[in-house]
């Protein structure tokens, strides 16, 4: 049986050790196109290279956010804990993301806009999004009983996923000065450069699906020592009651 | 409707039970002015300044009082454990969250209509000329700050730290209301005066989003 198992994790291991190698060879290729293959833009020069890190980043994190927003919807529905998992892996591989986005932001944004921050649509809704899902995950750390901190954290969920485009169309009527979107919306972008884009989206999605089921499968392990914790402290006063012992003797 | 009837009687218990103590509302009173008072000599605005800043601070000042007096309206039910007695009223659950949205409505706008008078004073603002539509701008975003904000007094009230997790939750997602009720404002001391139709756009479409949403996922957080 052990040996059963044993087997069985070595496998598991080794799918796992090898998608990982896998992501890495995808991401670094992916980094090496937009670094050397993707033609150098005409006015911003080199330092429009990060848009191939930026946008898909920034892109993976919408199709997290939205995967924990549709998870939250389908927990209270079903009241399935697989949901609940996947809305908090979702949400949680989704911060990070994010906050590659925030920082590559002003990075680019320095050297051609002439300032690291301004306050425009996209930028705001961003970084609302942000503190929406660090306050989630927050939230989550401050219930304890399992089935009461999904339920919150799900309804929580769900304000935040409906608040983030309100914040962007409020700021939209000040003034906005982020680019518009390059796909869609008469965008113009080189035949080269829209290759090298697609390529590192592939590459953070890839990377996405990588980490997903890790955290998923994390939560899932932590829901069941949660369990077996609530259930085992009772069999230990089982074992430690006066009566037991009388009965043992 | 028979929503109706339950939530006019839970309405009635809500303002019997904040009028025998009027905790919320004079603490927020209080607040708000300390608050008002506080910006007001700190930046010493001259009349273009406080047309320009006044609402949004005034605004600012009535969020933050929002997130620090509203948690009462779910803790208040925990120490007896009357929130398990009103569950088990034949009612629907929404009616609950619907009359203590209404409940916190009443209270921060009679604490905004008490505010207004001395804001204007302090600001040097005159606000009779566009009176009629300061109330519909004053209406409109403390619905969205009790809509919001009663729903994530029953989120907090669940956790630990829930004083503290309130202002977390609570501001960061009226971040739109606040933009649109602050500029609405503006936009009324400005000369000529002027309601941006787009503000009250963003506003109604704010409470029309976030009542239907505590509709449908509100009851939610009531169960045990």
């Amino acid at each position: 049986m052990a040996s059963a198992a044993n087997a069985m994790h070595t496998k598991t291991a080794g799918r796992q050790g090898l998608a990982t190698l896998g992501v890495a060879l995808l991401l670094a290729v992916a980094g090496y196109c937009a670094l050397f293959v993707a033609p150098t833009e005409a006015t911003m020069g080199l330092i429009q290279r990060i848009f191939y890190f930026h946008v898909p980043f920034g892109w993976t994190a919408f199709v997290a956010f939205f995967i924990s927003f549709i998870s939250s919807i389908a927990y209270l529905r079903s009241r399935a804990p697989r949901w609940d998992w996947l809305a908090v892996s979702s949400a949680e591989v989704g911060v990070p993301f994010v906050t590659v986005l925030l920082v590559t932001g002003p990075i680019w944004a320095h050297p051609v806009w002439g300032i690291w921050w301004t306050w425009d649509a996209r930028l705001t809704s961003t970084f609302v999004l942000w503190v929406l899902y660090v306050c989630y995950l927050l939230l989550r750390t401050l219930i304890d009983e399992p089935e009461r901190r999904a339920v919150v954290s799900a309804v929580f969920g769900i304000f935040a996923a409906f608040d983030v485009p309100l914040v962007y169309f409020s700021i939209w009527f000040f003034r906005t000065q982020h680019p518009q979107p390059v796909l869609g919306a008469g965008g113009s972008l080189d035949p080269r450069m829209l290759d090298v884009l697609l390529l590192c989206w592939a590459a953070t999605l890839a990377l996405l699906a990588l980490l997903l089921p890790q955290r998923y499968r994390l939560e899932a392990l932590r829901w069941e020592v949660e369990r077996l914790r609530s259930g085992g402290e009772s069999h230990l006063q089982d074992e430690l009651s006066p009566l037991n012992k009388v009965r043992s003797i | 409707m028979a929503l109706a009837r339950p939530i006019g009687i839970l309405l009635a218990k809500e303002l019997r039970t904040e009028f025998r103590t009027r905790e919320l509302l004079v603490s927020t009173l209080v607040f708000v002015l300390i608050v008002l008072v506080l910006f007001s000599f700190t930046f010493d605005p001259t009349t273009t300044e406080a047309r320009r800043f006044g609402p949004g601070l005034l605004w600012l000042a009535l969020l933050f009082a929002g997130s620090l007096m509203l948690h009462p309206s779910f803790t208040r039910e925990q120490s007896n454990d009357t929130l398990v007695a009103l569950r088990l009223a034949p009612i629907e659950p929404v009616s609950i969250l619907a009359a203590k949205i209404l409940a916190n409505f009443c209270f921060l706008l009679v604490a905004e209509l008490v505010l207004l008078p001395v804001f204007a004073a302090l600001y040097n603002l005159r606000i009779l000329p566009v009176l009629g539509r300061l109330v519909a701008v004053l209406v409109l975003g403390t619905l969205a700050l009790s809509i919001v904000g009663t729903v994530f007094a029953a989120i907090s009230s669940q956790a630990r730290m829930r004083e503290l997790l309130l202002p977390l939750l609570l501001l960061p997602l009226l971040t739109p209301a606040l933009v649109a009720s602050a500029e609405a404002t503006a936009g009324l001391f400005e000369d000529p005066p002027a309601l941006a139709p787009v503000w009250v756009g963003v506003l109604a479409a704010f409470d029309t989003i976030f009542l239907t949403v505590t509709w449908l996922f509100g009851e939610y957080l009531l169960e045990e």
